[in-house]
């Protein structure tokens, strides 16, 4: 008996808890950490869209799945380019990496 | 070929000969003279069958040779010009075509044709001579071709004035000799005093020429015509006579024949404007004869004799009218007042020169006491031995220079009559010739055309009660005689005075032959105006002169009845002066010795010196101080100066007030400024950090989306 | 007040709180630790929703591997072991500002859909959820090509991950 709504604000609330853990940490892996609670929020809306819809349309689950295919490709290449960047400049503090602006 | 088509192709030889020579033969010598002789030889031609056929016309008077053609238009009706030969104009075509032709033939030897060309000549000074052979002989004259073309042009503007039928084309013929004379006076332009001579005569004659400008405006205004015949018909003079101006209490007749009478006195160098036919000697000589006898100064009697009717418009015969007196009064001083400054003069042309001027005086006189006759006759006389004279002391001036180029002493004048004498064992032509024209100045009786002309005009003074004129007349005749026989005795008489002199030998064929020419007219041309009841020899020819030119006239004049007193008088005055002459000179050798070397005299009655005081001095001061200096420089130039900075200011100020601080420092550098500003503080937000860059671009969305939200979807 | 709300909430609340604590504890390792406690309460939620195999592949991959990425990412990374400074960067609270405010449009915008109070469908009997999914990964007619271009990324991710990441330890000497 569970509304729509509560799934939703519940991810919306994940999701922006995520959002400011990536606009506001300091390291680089705490900006990642924020990232995944982000998709992991993504996913919640996803599959509730699937239950409370159509269940037997499988497409919001697929999506969730894809979704965890992508997750995880996109920590290990994220969490790859923090180490490769801590080995280079020997800092993960994500102010530290600013040579994005030439 | 009819005559009247004739009479309008006689001025046109010249004319093409002065377009042929600038243009085209400017380099030949002798194709230049050729073009030039040959055109005056074919206008002589031509003005020969006219004035032949102009003998064969019954009443010429009447009906004479015309043609005219409409020409500018004025409203209505248009303004003709166009041609005419009446009796006068047949005469007049006469002497001037000879005279014109032989000056012609007698430039090609004056100027050295065929001579070397000189050592140190330059185009503008007169030829200084050649070494030929360790000789120096003459040699040819620079620019040789271009007096052909001005002579040509000379002419041109004469025959025009002749043939004319109207003021207008006569005035067009006037004022191109003026222009010519100009050029042929001052045709030795190196020489300062040719060219000044030039301006002098170009500025006294202009002066002339305006007031006659103004009387043909006013005859136009009057009579809406300027066509000889249609002014001279009886109701117009009539009209004229009796319309008062307010004007000296002159009727308009009067008015506009003063004022026609003053470009003559102008151009033919009457008192007070006759200063400048004594400079215009500083001409070749051929011009000399060309401008003082044959042509510009017989214009000036011509355009009088033409304009006679309008002059005695109201004159009966007896009482003279107000116009009739002054020109009476002019010619009468003027023949006297030069006559006495011709006998302290040394040089040869100026001598003939102050002849002139006396000469027209006899001429004016005549016309100025209605002898109608008698000024015409004297005037063609005149010509022929004015013009032979010229061309003798032009003969004169050449024999001796061959002295001077053999001596090579260039300080001697060829022009002094006191380095002369003896002359006429070394040049008889010229001698001879000189002679025949000398004698015809004095009025030598019988024999020569000046004594029968001279003595029409005492007749005619004596027979109309002017004694007053025909005493001073008579004064002024005996003088001539005294020194034209000063000029003969210096020049030709007693022995070589100089080396030059000794030196001296006969000029060329193309010289002397004009001389003889000339000569023979000088002789014979007297015997067609024998008057009929001259005693003995009067009735034999018909005066044929009288009867002739007299037909011009609507009236013919009578003949004034013969009277011994004014015979006698000529033939006194005639032999009395030339023998006086003879007496006192016979024994002169030097100018100290010479009585009559009167300052006064010889300094022309310091007329130049009062005019350079009263006229040119003033006008100077007017032009350099008033005009230039204060006018020009001061005022006009003092105008422009405020301008100046007035635009200085305006520009400062536009550019202090309005260009610097506002365009330049507000709009330009500002918008620089404002470029940087915007720039420089906007760059922080690229720090490279990226949750900075997320935060701006989410709030960017935000501001974005929750705009687009609320205007668009909600 | 159903049971299953009573649950859900307890869940949510403890994800949340979890999530909270993910992002804002200083020490990296604790935060990683977080982020593991907040993944199972996301299993758990899942399993509400009556996706079982999301369940269980959440615990397997997030958990199982995720994090412990995450947790070797951290060892990885360390002078030492103490985290200094502070851990928040400068502009947090715009930051924070931005999150409420995006929380704040996404509850707005939700609350404006029709379907907002949706109450779940029943179940049908039999319900095959694996075998649905199965069946949709790979038909032809549903979603292989996304689930075989999810692999090929995966393998793209795998040797970017380990290009990026090597080092060529055999250069230095």
């Amino acid at each position: 008996m569970v509304p729509l709504s509560w799934y939703l604000m519940f991810a919306a609330a994940l999701f922006s808890i995520g959002l400011f853990g990536v606009l506001t940490r300091r390291n680089a892996i705490a900006i990642l950490l924020g990232v995944e609670l982000m998709l992991n929020a993504v996913n919640i809306n996803l599959v509730a869209f699937w239950r409370y819809s159509d269940v037997m349309a499988m497409a919001g689950q697929v999506f969730a799945v894809i979704v965890f295919a992508v997750a995880a490709a996109e920590v290990s290449v994220g969490l790859a380019l923090v180490i490769s960047v801590y080995r280079r400049r020997n800092t993960v503090v994500a102010d530290e990496l600013d040579m994005l602006k030439w | 070929m009819t005559t009247e088509l004739l009479i309008w192709l006689i001025p046109l030889p010249p004319v093409l000969a002065f377009f042929l020579i600038v243009l085209f033969t400017n380099k030949s010598k002798a194709l230049s003279h050729s073009v030039g002789v040959g055109a005056a030889f074919l206008s002589f031609l031509g003005a020969m069958i006219v004035f032949v056929r102009a003998l064969g016309v019954e009443h010429l008077g009447e009906h004479p040779f015309e043609s005219s053609i409409p020409w500018l238009p004025t409203g209505e009706t248009w303004l003709e010009i166009g041609v005419l030969i009446d009796p006068l104009g047949a005469a007049v075509l006469f002497f001037v075509a000879i005279t014109i032709f032989m000056i012609f033939l007698y430039s090609v030897g004056y100027h050295n044709f065929g001579q070397p060309a000189g050592d140190h000549d330059h185009a503008g000074l007169p030829p200084h001579g050649a070494t030929v052979h360790g000789h120096t002989v003459p040699s040819v004259e620079p620019m040789y071709s271009r007096f052909f073309a001005f002579l040509g042009l000379f002419a041109f503007g004469m025959y025009v004035l002749v043939i004319s039928d109207n003021l207008l084309t006569m005035f067009v013929g006037w004022e191109i000799m003026g222009l010519c004379s100009y050029l042929l006076i001052g045709f030795w332009y190196g020489k300062p005093s040719a060219r000044n001579a030039a301006i002098k005569a170009f500025m006294t004659t202009r002066i002339g020429d305006v007031f006659m400008l103004i009387g043909i405006a006013f005859l136009y205004s009057v009579t809406g015509t300027l066509s000889f015949r249609e002014i001279f018909n009886e109701t117009t003079l009539h009209t004229l006579a009796s319309v008062p101006t307010g004007v000296l209490g002159l009727s308009a007749a009067g008015l506009i024949a003063v004022l026609l009478f003053i470009g003559t006195v102008g151009k033919s160098a009457q008192f007070p404007l006759h200063v400048w036919l004594p400079d215009a000697m500083e001409g070749p000589t051929p011009v000399s004869a060309m401008i003082h006898a044959a042509t510009m100064v017989s214009a000036g009697v011509y355009a009088v004799i033409r304009m006679f009717p309008l002059l005695t418009a109201g004159y009966e015969g007896h009482g003279l009218t107000p116009e009739m007196t002054f020109v009476a009064f002019i010619g009468t001083f003027t023949a006297i007042f030069a006559a006495t400054i011709a006998v302290a003069q040394n040089d040869i042309k100026r001598v003939l020169a102050y002849s002139t001027i006396s000469q027209l005086g006899f001429m004016i006189a005549a016309l100025g006491i209605g002898a109608y006759v008698a000024a015409a006759f004297h005037l063609i006389t005149h010509a022929f031995f004015k013009a032979l004279l010229f061309l003798g002391s032009g003969s004169v001036i050449h024999g001796m220079e061959h002295g001077v180029l053999h001596t090579g002493n260039h300080k001697v004048d060829p022009q002094d009559m006191f380095n002369m004498g003896g002359l006429r064992k070394k040049m008889p032509f010229t001698f001879w010739t000189f002679l025949i024209g000398g004698f015809a100045l004095s009025g030598f009786p019988l024999v020569t055309a000046g004594f029968w002309s001279k003595d029409e005009i005492l007749a005619d003074a004596w027979y109309h009660h002017h004694y007053l004129v025909f005493g001073t007349l008579a004064l002024a005749a005996f003088l001539t005689a005294f020194y034209t026989m000063r000029q003969i005795t210096l020049t030709f008489l007693g022995e070589p005075r100089t080396e030059e002199a000794k030196h001296a030998h006969e000029t060329p064929w193309t010289m002397t032959t004009p001389l003889v020419v000339l000569s023979f007219f000088a002789i014979t041309y007297g015997w067609v105006g024998i008057p009929e009841k001259f005693p003995l020899i009067g009735g034999i020819f018909p005066n044929w002169f009288h009867d002739f030119v007299g037909h011009t006239l609507a009236e013919v004049p009578k003949a004034p009845e013969f009277s011994w007193i004014p015979l006698l008088t000529s033939i006194v005055v005639a032999l009395g002066g030339l023998a006086a002459g003879y007496f006192v000179y016979r024994n002169v050798k030097t100018p100290a010795e010479d009585k009559l070397q009167i300052p006064v005299l010889k300094n022309k009655w310091y007329f130049d010196e009062i005019y350079n005081a009263v006229f040119i001095k003033p006008a100077l001061w007017f032009s350099e101080v008033f005009v230039s200096k204060w006018m020009d420089k001061g005022f006009i130039d003092g105008i422009l100066h405020i301008f100046g900075p007035i635009t200085g200011g305006v520009g400062s100020a536009i550019r202090n007030y309005f260009d610097v601080p506002i365009i330049n420092r507000l709009i330009g550098d500002g918008s620089a400024d404002a470029t940087w500003w915007v720039g420089k503080n906007l760059r922080p937000i690229q720090t490279g950090r990226i949750q900075q860059y997320l935060i701006l671009s989410l709030i960017v969305i935000f501001v974005v989306g929750g705009l687009l939200y609320f205007f668009l979807l909600a | 007040m159903t049971a299953q709300q009573i649950i859900f909430m307890i869940v949510a609340a403890y994800t949340i709180g979890s999530g909270l604590m993910v992002v804002t504890t200083r020490n990296l390792v604790h935060a990683a630790l977080w982020l593991v406690s907040t993944l199972f309460g996301v299993a758990v939620a899942y399993a509400l929703l009556n996706a079982n195999f999301i369940a269980v592949v959440q615990v397997v991959v997030y958990i199982g591997a995720i994090a412990i990425l995450f947790i070797f990412a951290v060892m990885l990374t360390r002078k030492d072991m103490r985290d200094s400074g502070p851990q928040m960067n400068k502009n947090w609270w715009a930051g924070a500002l931005v999150a409420v405010l995006v929380f704040a449009g996404l509850a707005f915008l939700l609350s404006g859909w029709s379907g907002f109070r949706n109450i779940a469908a029943e179940l049908p009997a039999e319900f095959d959820a694996i075998g649905l999914l199965g069946e949709a990964l790979t038909s032809p007619e549903a979603f292989v090509l996304p689930f075989e271009v999810a692999s090929v990324l995966l393998l793209a991710a795998l040797v970017g991950a380990v290009y990026v990441a090597f080092n060529p330890r055999s250069d230095k000497k």
